[in-house]
């Protein structure tokens, strides 16, 4: 059992518990008194179990904690739970955690929580100012897609192996036979004679007995789900439009609001006059709220058109209102010198004749998923609910609480399916300004919808980063690198300022993905500037790697031009670790690298190890009239077992055209202080005419599981650099490039 | 306000200025059009208008002089469209967001063109957004769709 049994010794509690004539399983026990020293910081609601498996006359539904932003998580969970549980997908209901049955509620007090207990230790660890957990938190929340897998590949397995085995128990009771004689399969107990009694059957009779916890997941000779194509739980309802979201959220009485905060963000507001909107058709009521102004009416157009019609002076931003002066601000923080941290620094780099230097830039870039932000709040005296699409439920949860002065315990976040997050959905301003609404509207449902330019002005953008690299080659090698970067902490702006949670040491955010590259360079080091505090900040589709990924890869292709090696050749030269080798090797394999290409064509390629996941990617590009068109791109990740053939092939297509899309045409600046960009009109990503072919290879040569939601971004633009340098002859030192180069 | 949608006739009393969008989703209660930039530059929005698509939150509701059928009108689970049966064989959503509007100008490019090149496909839906990235698969599924409309 080794590493499962002491999962499920320490942090994991299995059992099961009568709930209104059904039973639940795979408890997960949030408190423990043994070996969590954060107890005391727990609340009487956080000794609350979340369970897996929910059985009753209903059916079965398993849960599937983690939210989903339209990576597949509720089917991949789903998937694991399943696997061992022996139900085939079409015959669950999935749940992400907080259903509306009452009992559910008052049996999981802290339901709306959708994180496993390891995480929820960290969420207290944070409160508490750890710094080592603060880094794991936020891995953990920035990549829902891509610790779900890691996370649950065990835990779920083994909550289904329990629900199996005690559900074959309670059979074995009620029919007289021995657990051995009975198998399960397609929901139902089977008996010898071949009669079954389908689980829902069994559950009142299971909640009564002893849970059978002695169990250990199959080996992977037997999984039936795990690794083959799946249809994923949610792909009906999006094939019919009938999937519902956060924005799609109705109820009875409810108002519809819009709101107009500061695009300075972060000033005040100096004056507003309602006059006109306030006799508007349809308006209800002018709320201020904080840092702007809101409106009530009987629809969400009449609300948008209402803040519109709102005259408001606006105070200053909080932070320099050009683009040049934050760019300036980046290069006087790496000229003072005072580092934030030097993850590594191996050899002598100080010592070396430098033979080429560099110096490259990342624009600030909004998240702008397609669904703008939205809440709906109700709040009564003595209990407020939240529907929304977030990943921080608990953080809302204690925000509103502060704000309406409602017991923590009595707000109830609903944790709805998200049009996509990107990392926005990490943020719940949207939830705090619904709640200011609706603290003025008591009784009455609110929801918030944000105008799509509202979303994009009030985002807490990726960091802008400015990277310096001084390196050397000699005889054909690259033999050393050295790469200092800034940027405003993430840490700063979204934990401290935002949340309220004291982050101390450095933010590993501004190296990620930069110092623990798997390259034996004898000369290397790299060191981390926290800017201060400029536009405000968060994660965004795989964090600082999104960035750093650029800035390293890029830098290694100048170097490994100036060596006048070949760039795989001279990776895997350089390569200490052997999956993210057979990762490059792969690729170049896929795409027959070092072959004869036409005239007006070019590759390049480029790797990242980001979020445990090696991946690497060759592009192919076309330098024709019309300019540059992105022609194929291959790419190979390392995830130790791909679960899902047909989602993961999604993902990593989808992270690529991310990572190039944002690579060629988006920057979020400034003027007088605001975000210059409103819309997709300027702010697009990548378009169906500009995608490349996609070809991708999952690799499973670890024997533990990492996650594809991310890694897939870091790799695309250097690599998309590289193909543009040996297309034209010059490099690429800045995004987008589309500023610099022409694209089809 | 007389509007037919999906069948059926509506009388609403909304302002004749109010794009259609909001109408269907917050007079209506149809949810299957949605809101992603109120601008016409995402397709998020897109319904289709006596057969041919628009983008609806660019539509005033004063200027609809057809018949309107949205996501919900095109086929449901039990009886899919061929464009969502396409859409479903090959998973082609992430969040999903944006795919009744990539339905909805799917099926209009079919209905004018039966057997679209990729160029023709790129043409016809580069003006609907993906923010999760789902364009190859969306140019697979519309090909399949062309495939089964024409066997059928
Ligand atoms: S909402 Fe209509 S095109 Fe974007
Ligand atoms: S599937 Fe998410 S925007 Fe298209």
């Amino acid at each position: 059992m080794g590493r499962i049994g002491t999962i499920a010794r320490r942090s994991f509690l299995v059992g099961s518990a009568a709930l209104l004539g059904g039973v639940a399983f795979g408890y997960y026990m949030y408190k423990q008194p043994v070996d969590n020293p954060l107890d005391d910081d727990l609340a009487q609601g956080e000794a609350a179990l979340t369970p897996y498996v929910l059985i009753n006359a209903d059916g079965v539904t398993l849960i599937t904690p983690r939210a989903d932003m339209g990576q597949g998580a509720y089917s991949v969970q789903a998937a694991l739970i399943a696997e061992e549980l022996d139900i085939e997908l079409d015959q669950i209901n999935v749940d992400p955690g907080p259903p509306s049955a009452a009992y559910w509620n008052t049996a999981i007090a802290d339901e709306g929580v959708p994180f496993p207990s390891t995480d929820r230790g960290m969420a207290a660890e944070t409160m508490r100012g750890f710094m080592g957990a603060v880094i794991k938190l936020m891995g953990m929340q920035i990549t829902g897609g891509s610790t779900t897998v890691p996370d649950g590949f065990e835990k779920l397995r083994v909550a289904g192996a329990v629900a199996r085995e005690t559900l074959k128990a309670a059979a074995a009771e009620m029919s007289n036979l021995t657990i051995t004689q009975l198998k399960t399969e397609r929901g139902a107990v089977v008996l010898p004679d071949g009669k079954r009694i389908p689980y829902e059957a069994l559950a009142a009779k299971a909640a009564e007995i002893e849970p059978v916890t002695d169990v250990a997941p199959r080996p992977s000779t037997q999984w039936r789900l795990v690794g083959k194509p799946m249809q994923r739980v949610d792909m009906v309802s999006k094939s019919t439009g009938t999937q519902s979201y956060g924005i799609d959220m109705r109820m009875e009485g409810m108002v519809h609001a819009a709101v107009r905060v500061n695009p300075r963000k972060g000033g005040e507001v100096i004056s507003f006059d309602a006059t006109d909107a306030e006799v508007m058709r349809g308006v209800q009521k002018v709320i201020p709220v904080a840092g702007g102004v809101g409106a009530i009416a009987d629809n969400t157009w009449r609300a948008f058109q209402a803040v519109d019609a709102i005259e408001v002076e606006w105070g200053a931003a909080p932070y320099p209102a050009e683009q040049s002066e934050h760019w300036q601000v980046l290069a006087d923080t790496i000229d003072a010198g005072d580092a934030d941290a030097t993850p590594r620094d191996d050899g002598d780099v100080d010592g070396l004749a430098t033979t080429v230097e560099v110096e490259f830039r990342a624009p600030y870039l909004a998240h702008a998923p397609l669904e703008p932000m939205n809440a709906t709040v109700l709040v009564t005296d003595d209990r407020v609910d939240v529907w929304t699409g977030n990943q921080i439920p608990r953080m809302t949860q204690s925000s509103v609480a502060k704000m309406t002065g409602v017991d923590v315990d009595d707000v109830h976040v609903h944790i709805l399916m998200m049009g996509g997050s990107f990392g926005h959905r990490l943020e719940d301003e949207v939830v705090k300004r619904a709640t200011e609404l609706a603290m003025a509207m008591k009784g009455t449902p609110v929801k918030l919808t944000y105008k799509r330019e509202e979303d994009t002005l009030q985002d807490f953008t990726r960091p802008l980063a400015l990277m310096r690299g001084r390196g050397a080659v000699a005889d054909g090698k690259v033999t050393a690198m050295e790469i200092k970067v800034a940027s405003p902490s993430i840490m700063d702006s979204q934990m401290v300022e935002r949340q309220g949670f004291p982050v101390p040491g450095p933010d590993t955010t501004i190296t990620q993905a930069l110092w623990d590259q798997p390259y034996a360079i004898p000369n290397y080091r790299v060191t981390g500037y926290r800017a201060p505090k400029l536009g405000p900040v968060s994660s965004w589709r795989s964090v600082g790697a999104s960035q750093n990924g650029f800035f390293h890869e890029n830098f290694l292709n100048t170097l490994i031009h100036a060596a006048g090696a070949d760039p795989v050749e001279e990776r895997l030269r350089l390569m200490t670790d052997d999956p993210s080798r057979k990762t490059l090797e792969a690729v170049a394999e896929m795409s027959g690298w070092g072959g004869e290409l036409a005239a007006n064509k070019a590759r390049g390629v480029a790797f990242c190890l980001s979020f445990g996941t090696p991946c690497a990617q060759i592009i192919e590009i076309t330098n024709g009239e019309d300019g540059i068109k992105l022609d194929k791109v291959w790419v190979a990740a390392e995830v130790g077992k791909v679960v899902d053939p047909v989602n993961f092939e999604n993902l990593v297509a989808g992270g690529v055209i991310w990572g190039l899309g944002h690579a060629i045409n988006s920057q979020i600046t400034y003027a007088d202080g605001r975000t210059e960009q409103e819309n997709f009109w300027d702010f697009e990503g990548l378009r169906n005419y500009q995608t490349p072919e996609i070809i991708v290879r999952g690799l499973e040569n670890r024997d533990y599981v990492t996650g594809v939601g991310e890694p897939p971004v870091p790799p695309a633009a250097p690599a998309l650099a590289e193909a543009i340098f040996r297309a034209t002859g010059e490099r690429p030192t800045e995004m987008p490039f589309g500023e610099r180069f022409g694209f089809v | 306000m007389k509007l037919t949608v999906n069948g059926v006739a509506h009388d609403v009393d909304v302002e004749e200025d109010m794009p259609l969008l909001w109408v269907l989703r917050d007079e209506l209660k149809l949810d299957g059009p949605k809101y992603g930039c109120g601008v016409a530059a995402c397709g998020a929005c897109t319904v289709h208008v006596g057969g041919v698509a628009v983008r609806s939150c660019q539509t005033l509701v004063g200027d609809v002089d057809g018949p309107v059928t949205t996501i919900e009108g095109l086929g449901n689970p039990d009886e899919m469209h061929a464009v969502q049966a396409a859409w479903l064989k090959h998973q082609v959503a992430q969040c999903g967001y944006c795919q009744g509007g990539q339905m909805m100008q799917a099926a209009d490019l079919l209905s004018n063109n039966p057997n679209p090149t990729d160029e023709d496909i790129d043409d016809a839906m580069s003006g609907n957004l993906c923010r999760c990235g789902t364009y190859p698969r969306i140019r697979d599924a519309v090909k399949s769709a062309a495939k089964n409309l024409q066997v059928s």
